[in-house]
């Protein structure tokens, strides 16, 4: 496998960072290291299985090293659940703007999750496995993102988040 | 029936069998806060796809279409490295005639030499496609240069082709073919598009610290072969390229 056999999947890499990373330059360069170690390590990949999936775990594992690189910010510090309330955008209908920016606030974990779904239109059990955790795990890590995502969005009241998983 | 925090999300998704389906808009129905935020999570799903799929549409940036390893790239720079004062010299011992735009030869040869000390010592990983699939890589490496090109023959020279593999130029895309002689040295061929006015050259010589390169400007392409060997037999080799490539 090299660059060939992944350049088709590009785009979609491209357009998934986009929506994580926020602005494009630092998009492209969480795909140009995805890109990077996609071909170092080649070698792992299984023939026969999905590729694009893989290249999402890669991509995750560059984005979680990037979080954790900009030591300034300790991520692992702060539970999801003790972050203050952020100022809710009035009005229903959403700009793009207001999009980004909403996705911004989104704790990253949550953020890759809910576009991974919404956006890259991932199965649960596919997510489960690029992100290699739990199916449960990503079930609530959904729930909450969208319901967070949908309070920042349209100023409504946030739902009590049932942690109950079937 | 008592529908799930999961099954109101598999639904927002559109993964649940029709059955399902049916049990969780009877619950919708009969749950306005439910449905509330059904409707909230689908405009987010359709927001996504509206602000991000135009990314699908943009050109790849060429820094993503050129990648390679970053272990690749730090050998360059020491390749580079080693080659600078080679290169200084050989730029101003050589007096350029003829050349008005695109790259002048005499970085085709300092370029040309780079991309030979880097990928000529590989042992494990020399080119990105072998011999054995000598059409395909003729065609991949015609396609993405836009023109047609060939992998000369050098067997009379005692050269057999080892592969080839694509790089990244000051110009575009350049291809490299690899070949060696019996007793596994190397040589290679740097092909790259020459863009604008230039004319057609006659070879010429440059020392690039241990390797002596041939370059000319022949049509569309600059050719530049390089190799550490001694100025006569390379431009035996040279000039049977160049036979082959015009016949």
């Amino acid at each position: 496998m090299d660059l060939q056999a992944i350049a088709p999947h590009i785009p979609r890499l491209r357009r998934y960072a986009r929506a994580l990373a926020g602005d494009q330059h630092a998009a492209d360069d969480l795909v140009q290291d995805t890109l990077e170690r996609a071909i170092n390590k080649h070698h792992l990949w299984r023939q026969g299985s999905d590729l694009r999936a893989w290249l999402f775990a890669i991509m995750h594992n560059v984005f979680v090293n990037q979080l954790r690189a900009r030591a300034a910010r300790p991520e692992s510090a702060l539970d999801e659940d003790d972050l203050p309330p952020v100022p809710s955008v009035q009005g229903a209908r959403l700009e793009i703007r207001d999009l980004e920016s909403a996705l911004a606030l989104l704790p990253p974990e949550q953020r890759e999750i809910v576009l991974l779904v919404g956006l890259e239109q991932l199965s649960y059990a596919e997510v489960a496995r690029a992100l290699d955790i739990p199916i449960g795990t990503v079930m609530s890590r959904l729930f909450r993102g969208r319901e967070r995502l949908r309070t920042l969005l349209t100023g409504a009241s946030p739902a009590p988040v049932l942690k109950a998983v079937k | 029936m008592k529908v799930t925090e999961h099954e109101l999300h598999a639904y927002v998704d559109e993964r649940l069998e029709p059955l399902e389906r049916r049990e969780v808009e009877a619950h919708l129905a009969a749950h306005a806060e439910d449905a509330a935020r059904v409707q909230g999570y689908r405009e987010q799903n359709a927001a996504f796809r509206a602000a991000f799929d135009p990314v699908l549409d943009e050109p790849v940036p060429d820094r993503l279409r050129r990648i390679d390893t970053s272990r690749r790239s730090a050998r360059i720079a020491v390749a580079a490295g080693w080659l600078a004062v080679g290169v200084a010299v050989g730029w101003f011992a050589h007096a350029l005639v003829g050349v008005r735009s695109g790259p002048a030869p005499q970085s085709l040869a300092r370029q040309a030499a780079i991309a030979h000390a880097v990928y000529s010592p590989e042992i494990r990983h020399p080119v990105e496609v072998g011999a054995a699939e000598q059409e395909h890589l003729v065609n991949w490496l015609s396609k993405r240069l836009g023109a047609k090109l060939k992998a000369p023959l050098l067997a009379a020279e005692g050269f057999e082709l080892v592969g080839g593999r694509l790089l990244p130029g000051p110009g575009g895309a350049v291809a490299q073919f690899m070949y060696q002689d019996a007793k596994g040295k190397r040589l290679t061929l740097y092909v790259s598009r020459v863009e604008g006015t230039q004319r057609d050259t006659a070879f010429r010589f440059s020392q690039e610290d241990k390797v002596a390169v041939f370059y000319w400007i022949d049509g569309p392409f600059g050719y530049a072969l390089s190799g550490e060997f001694a100025k006569p037999q390379l431009l035996d080799v040279a000039t049977s390229v160049y036979k082959q490539l015009n016949p």
